[in-house]
């Protein structure tokens, strides 16, 4: 029998802030000691949600360790597996970056972590812009359902979800007001 | 023996709108009545009441393409979308294949008509010998096979001296030339009338003065012979006024016009139309309105529709590949009668242009009038009735129309040609074989 | 905004935000170009076909790179003739390459309307290269791109465009691309060779290129064309160069700023000057990057995006 009218739909905060920011402290930490240090580190964000946090850790390590580390950005859309499939025009962002990344070791740094894809294509696209001496990942949150083999070597949060469930990372405005939402999609809609 | 009962009777020839019955007998008009209806009729009976009855209508500018393109069209498919469209007569161009340059190819037409024709043909035969525009015809030998005017239509005669000599060589003999006025260097390998629309879509446009300069040309040599001359197609303003100078001036001179000139205009191109494309092209607004008040002040004798069947292909391609024409036997008449909404034209004038001047201009004895004693050739007009121009309607062998898909008010109830039932759409009442 | 077309015919009926939307496609594409492996994988897979009916080297160049930078398979098609009369019709070739499962055609060709003619008849995207007189929709888009990046802004500049107006579909898609975004255009050249009719435009329409050039930001030159002089338009390369070329002299009354454009290939010295044509206000090259840059764009705009999903 069809359902007539709408669920309710949850939204439950999984990081407020403050709750953003000490995870950030903390996986800077870990980048540092996996790493032994800031030497031959640099960022790279993955638009658009990875770069504000790559700004973040690059500015914590500049604290930490005294180092500034070369930071950049990489928008994966000419690299999507999907281009036609998307359903929805993806609208380009910019790619930059400005520095050698031949022998370095590069920290990809993303939002969310789910089927991987993601990944992959950022991977391609750095792997065209030189020969780095490592690729690790960084990411604030990873939700699981991975559809390829990629894992994250830095992880901020593991939250389990349900693929009718959405992460949302809101990163606008100054890091306090940042928050991480868990939402759930209503089910039935559109029988 | 036909009787055609009860009928506004519009014959400007001799005079008469009213109401009456109208007989013919052995391919003649025998009389016309007033009052009851004859009781009993030893004959077909027609009932025309609420319709109009009319001399059949003749249309003077039409290309059955036979011989020579009959994919396209020929004279049994051509006369039977003729008879649809309301005419008993119509007079065909010279541009077949082989051109109609010789009296064989006349008596061809002429013969072929008689055995398959829907209506009465009468070829109109070429100026110059394979339309080159070099050398004059035989006239003489093509007026005794059967030819009843003569016309390059579909080029212009380009050499003036040329056109004078002609003309003047047939003017004691009374034939009359029809001239497609166009001075194709000046219209300079133009596809559409050069106005804004052919600026906006990147189309070379053809000036009106192309036609204008040609038309002046015509009048001033007629004038200089003497002799009588036909403007055929005129879609310009210039050309609507040169021919009312040229009528006050007291030259024998006549025009035509087609129903696609005071219908459409250059807007018709949007999208790049190829049903748009036709020469003289579509003009421009004022043109139109032109063409309009030449019809009202009686400056234009004639409406004949320039009847150019294409097969599909060379329509459907980039416009400037396209050919140049559109058909019209069928549209003619109901375009024709939308010239009486608003009391702009009288019907007893529509008649003169669709009938009347036409035989007159081709001094056709017997034939645009119903006068006792005139041919049986009638036409039946129902004015109200609303009805759509669809494809399936279409008789020609070519679909290459602009009024696909228009809804038009009235057409031919029926078509009589020498007495014999063509066309009707009238119920209870049957086409004699 | 979201990407509906399936075809680029023209600009005619582009709205801003979408001539927009474009150029910072064409952006980020213009970021590929500078990196040492000049390659993405964007188009992997997909078939560009160049058909092209009139000769035209440069464009063709500039639309193959677009396309193996994206990673396409483009390939080739050129012809000669385009009349019914003469061999294949154009609708007959078109579908055989069709046939042959493209997904994006780019058409040039010497009739106006052939690109939206074949768009009603072929079921894969159309870009237009270029159709007789009517538009080049590339063309003002990477003029529209190539101004922006010197300039910052469209709006409010003075651009004159100087030749063989008539003829030049060139003119008609820089009219909506710039016209549109607000510069003020004034189109000069032999009387003959520039319509009346363009004043309904809002271009100002002049003989005088003193008048045209003078405060000008902007300067567009149009090679003049000497196939077409069937019956002359005007008497000689000579005089044209007299009246309507620019040089130090008639550049002089220009800003001191103001740039020097052209679609190519260039006549020089008869329109413009062989110095100008090289000196540091010309952004000749720059049109030409600007140009892979926006064939990019669109090439990737159209074989993506929500019109092929749907």
């Amino acid at each position: 029998m069809k359902k007539i009218g709408m669920k309710k739909t949850g939204m439950k905060t999984l990081l407020d802030g403050k709750g953003v920011e000490r995870v950030l402290s903390r996986l800077t930490h870990e980048i540092i000691e996996k790493n032994k240090g800031a030497g031959q580190i640099v960022l790279v964000g993955i638009a658009s949600g990875g770069i504000p946090l790559s700004q973040v850790i690059r500015r914590k390590i500049q604290v930490i360790e005294g180092v500034d580390v070369p930071t950049g950005f990489v928008d994966i859309s000419l690299y999507r597996d999907d281009l036609a499939r998307a359903g929805y025009q993806v609208r380009m962002k910019r790619t930059e970056i400005p520095f050698s990344i031949d022998d370095k070791k590069v920290i990809l740094v993303d939002d969310v972590l789910y089927t991987g894809r993601t990944i992959r294509s950022a991977m391609d696209a750095l792997i065209d812009f030189g020969r780095p001496r490592n690729i690790q990942l960084a990411v604030l949150i990873d939700r699981g359902h991975r559809e390829l083999p990629i894992r994250a070597d830095f992880v901020g949060r593991n939250v389990p979800t349900s693929r009718s469930e959405t992460v949302l990372v809101r990163v606008e405005g100054t890091p306090e007001e940042w928050t991480v939402l868990l939402k759930e999609d209503p089910p039935g809609k559109g029988e | 023996m036909l009787l055609i009962k009860g009928g506004r009777v519009i014959d400007p020839a001799s005079g008469r709108d009213e109401i009456g019955h109208l007989v013919l007998e052995d391919g003649k008009v025998r009389e016309f009545l007033t009052g009851e209806a004859p009781a009993r009729f030893q004959g077909k009976v027609i009932s025309a009441v609420g319709k109009w009855v009319v001399p059949g209508l003749i249309d003077m500018h039409v290309h059955l393409r036979d011989p020579g393109y009959e994919w396209k069209e020929d004279i049994s498919t051509g006369t039977r979308a003729a008879a649809a469209g309301g005419f008993t007569s119509v007079a065909c161009m010279a541009n077949t294949n082989p051109v109609n340059d010789s009296p064989e190819v006349t008596r061809h037409i002429i013969e072929k008509a008689h055995r398959e024709g829907y209506a009465n043909v009468f070829p109109v035969a070429a100026v110059t010998r394979g339309l080159e525009g070099k050398e004059m015809a035989d006239f003489s030998e093509l007026a005794d096979a059967g030819a009843v005017a003569f016309s390059d239509d579909g080029k212009p005669v380009e050499n003036s001296l040329l056109l004078r000599r002609a003309m003047e060589y047939v003017r004691p003999f009374g034939y009359l030339i029809l001239s497609h006025a166009e001075d194709s260097v000046l219209a300079g390998g133009g596809a559409a009338h050069e106005g804004w629309t052919a600026r906006k879509l990147g189309i070379p446009g053809i000036p009106s003065v192309a036609e204008e300069v040609a038309i002046a040309r015509d009048i001033l040599i007629a004038r200089q012979v003497g002799g009588k001359l036909h403007i055929q197609h005129i879609s310009t303003r210039m050309g609507v006024d040169l021919l009312r100078m040229a009528r006050r001036a007291g030259l024998d001179v006549t025009g035509e016009t087609a129903p696609q000139y005071f219908t459409l205009t250059d807007a018709a191109l949007e999208g790049y139309d190829t049903n748009a494309k036709m020469n003289p092209p579509l003009r421009g607004e004022e043109d139109r309105m032109a063409i309009l008040e030449g019809i009202q002040d009686g400056t234009i004798d004639a409406i004949a529709c320039d009847h150019a069947p294409h097969e599909a292909y060379v329509k459907k391609c980039e416009f400037a590949a396209a050919a140049n024409g559109i058909i019209g036997l069928q549209t003619s008449l109901p375009l024709s009668l939308s010239l009486l909404a608003g009391g702009k034209v009288a019907p007893a004038r529509l008649v003169e242009l669709l009938s009347a001047g036409p035989a007159r201009i081709l001094c056709l004895r017997g034939k645009g009038t119903l006068a006792a004693g005139a041919d049986a050739d009638v036409t039946v007009i129902d004015p109200e009735v609303e009805w759509e121009f669809g494809p399936s309607d279409v008789l020609s062998k070519s679909m290459n129309s602009p009024f696909l898909g228009w809804k038009m008010r009235g057409r031919a109830a029926a078509t009589i040609c020498g007495g014999r039932i063509r066309h009707v759409t009238i119920a209870g009442v049957t086409a004699d074989a | 905004m979201e990407w509906h077309r399936r075809n680029v015919l023209g600009l005619s009926d582009f709205h801003p935000e979408e001539m927009e939307f474009v150029i910072d496609t064409a952006r980020s594409m213009e970021e590929v170009l500078t990196r040492d492996i000049k390659k993405v994988p964007a188009l992997r897979g997909k078939t560009v076909v160049n058909l092209f009916f009139e000769a035209s080297t440069r464009t063709r160049t500039s639309f193959e790179i677009a396309g193996k930078r994206l990673s396409a398979d483009v390939v080739n098609f050129s012809s000669g003739t385009s009349s019914v009369t003469k061999g294949e019709t154009l609708l007959d070739t078109a579908r055989n390459i069709e046939a042959m499962k493209p997904n994006i055609l780019v058409v040039r060709h010497s009739a106006s309307g052939a690109a939206l003619f074949l768009s009603r008849h072929v079921s894969c995207s159309i870009i237009n290269a270029g159709d007789g007189a009517n538009e080049h929709p590339t063309q003002g888009l990477l003029d529209l791109y190539t101004i922006l990046k010197v300039k910052g802004k469209i709006a409010g500049l003075k651009i004159a465009i100087v030749g063989d107006i008539l003829h030049s579909r060139v003119v008609r898609s820089d009219l909506h691309s710039l016209g549109r975004m607000g510069a003020k255009l004034w189109l000069c050249g032999p009387a003959p060779l520039v319509p009346r009719e363009m004043e309904r435009t809002g271009a100002v329409v002049t003989s005088d290129i003193r008048e045209a050039v003078r405060g000008a930001d902007v300067i567009i030159m149009l090679r003049i064309q000497l196939e077409r002089q069937k019956t002359a338009y005007f008497p000689s390369l000579r005089e044209y160069s007299r009246r309507f070329g620019l040089n130090r002299d008639v550049f002089s009354l220009a800003k001191d700023d103001a740039v020097i454009m052209h679609p190519g290939p260039i006549n020089r010295g008869v329109e413009l000057s062989d110095e100008l044509a090289d000196c540091e206000h010309s952004l000749v090259l720059r049109q030409v990057e600007s140009g892979v840059a926006v064939r990019m764009a669109l090439l990737y705009l159209l074989a993506g995006g929500s019109h092929v999903a749907h």
